[in-house]
């Protein structure tokens, strides 16, 4: 037995504890976040400053495509942003909104919209054919 | 020296709606506001309410808004403040009157994570349970809490959820937590890890500001969270 898990029955207390989500969804926050930071910059740096608007069409699209790593790469980032964005939207919500009802409302709303968005990204990364 | 006072108003039996009250009052410069106070109180106006016992800030109970910010009234002294005070209840609590306000739901969360020592181990008689200096000095600094509430009602998070367990029992989880002779940390840690406990810390940082006996609890809010993902205390 852990040392701290020993000394907390003897108190009729519970072991140390081991998860739940709102610990998890910190976690995710402060790591999720970090990622986010590099890879929007390398985005960044990609998309806005090595090339600019004018040369990204469709044929450059299609030849970044081409490769895998670009494709893990844009999912990542769509993967890590959606859940941010949709955790955070989730902290607001239950922050601000009291009333279970509407607080279920807004969130279904949420959770909804969030799936969708992100169920299209992963549709367009992964199944994009070059014509 | 002369100052005005401006006070938050309510009684509920009497008022539909709270209202300012007014008053001019003869002070020395080092006089505390808890003397102007007395002073409206005992020669204006008898029917104004407020809460205070040790008048030293020790007991906690005198903690309101003034001039918009969280502070003890005997704390504070006139000639630090503006000529005119503004003084309000704490936010986030029921107003019974004036600036009284009703702290059980903040005393009944502060019961919810056991404030006191837990250890059921046998105790060798003639020896008293032996601490070092650095076990000691991990809680030192939340052992100061005087439960004013002062850091509670200026956390946004409190005011928007008044179910958030508040920055107070927090703290006085800490002040148990890391306690070397405590043996129930991990049970507070469990309380504290509901989804209306430490996580609904934003890192606002209001607390640390409020805290009249300057403890910085952000660092116990984090020392807490510390506790809860590396699951070590
Ligand atoms: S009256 Fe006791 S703390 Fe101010």
């Amino acid at each position: 037995m852990e040392a701290g898990a020993d000394w907390s029955v003897e108190s009729g207390g519970r072991p140390m504890p081991e998860g739940g989500l709102e610990l998890y969804a910190w976690i995710f926050m402060r790591l999720s976040g970090v990622a986010l930071l590099f890879l929007a910059l390398g985005h960044m740096v990609l998309m806005h400053i090595l090339n600019s608007v004018e040369v990204i069409d469709y044929d450059f699209v299609a030849r970044r495509y081409a490769s895998v790593l670009w494709r893990t790469y844009d999912f990542l980032m769509l993967f890590l942003a959606m859940l941010h964005g949709v955790n955070g939207a989730r902290t607001i919500l239950a922050d601000v909104v009291t009333h279970p009802g509407r607080r279920f409302l807004f969130q279904s709303i949420l959770f909804t919209v969030g799936a969708v968005f992100l169920v299209l990204g992963a549709l367009v990364i992964f199944t994009f054919q070059p014509v | 020296m002369k100052i005005k006072l401006q006070i938050k108003r309510f009684n509920p039996e009497k008022d539909r709606a709270p209202w300012w009250g007014k008053y001019e009052v003869d002070v020395e410069p080092n006089d505390r506001l808890l003397d102007a106070l007395h002073e409206v109180k005992w020669r204006q106006d008898g029917t104004l309410a407020f809460r205070r016992s040790c008048a030293h800030g020790v007991c906690g109970s005198d903690a309101m808004k003034i001039n918009g910010r969280n502070r003890l009234a005997c704390k504070e002294l006139v000639r630090n403040l503006s000529r005119t005070i503004v003084v309000e209840p704490l936010m986030g609590f029921r107003v019974l009157k004036d600036l009284i306000v009703d702290m059980e739901p903040f005393f009944k969360k502060y019961r919810q994570i056991h404030p006191y020592l837990v250890n059921e181990d046998p105790e060798e008689p003639g020896r008293e349970r032996l601490q070092t200096p650095a076990e000691r000095s991990r809680f030192e600094d939340t052992t100061k809490c005087i439960l004013c509430a002062a850091c509670t009602t200026a956390c946004p998070s409190f005011w928007t959820n008044p179910d958030y367990v508040g920055p107070a029992s927090i703290v006085q989880a800490h002040r148990f937590i890391f306690d070397s002779r405590d043996r129930a940390g991990a049970e507070r840690l469990h309380i504290l890890n509901e989804s209306e406990g430490v996580w609904r810390c934003r890192t606002v940082f209001n607390c640390a500001e409020a805290c009249p006996r300057g403890i910085d609890v952000p660092k116990a809010i984090a020392e807490v969270k510390r506790a809860l993902v590396f699951k070590k205390i």
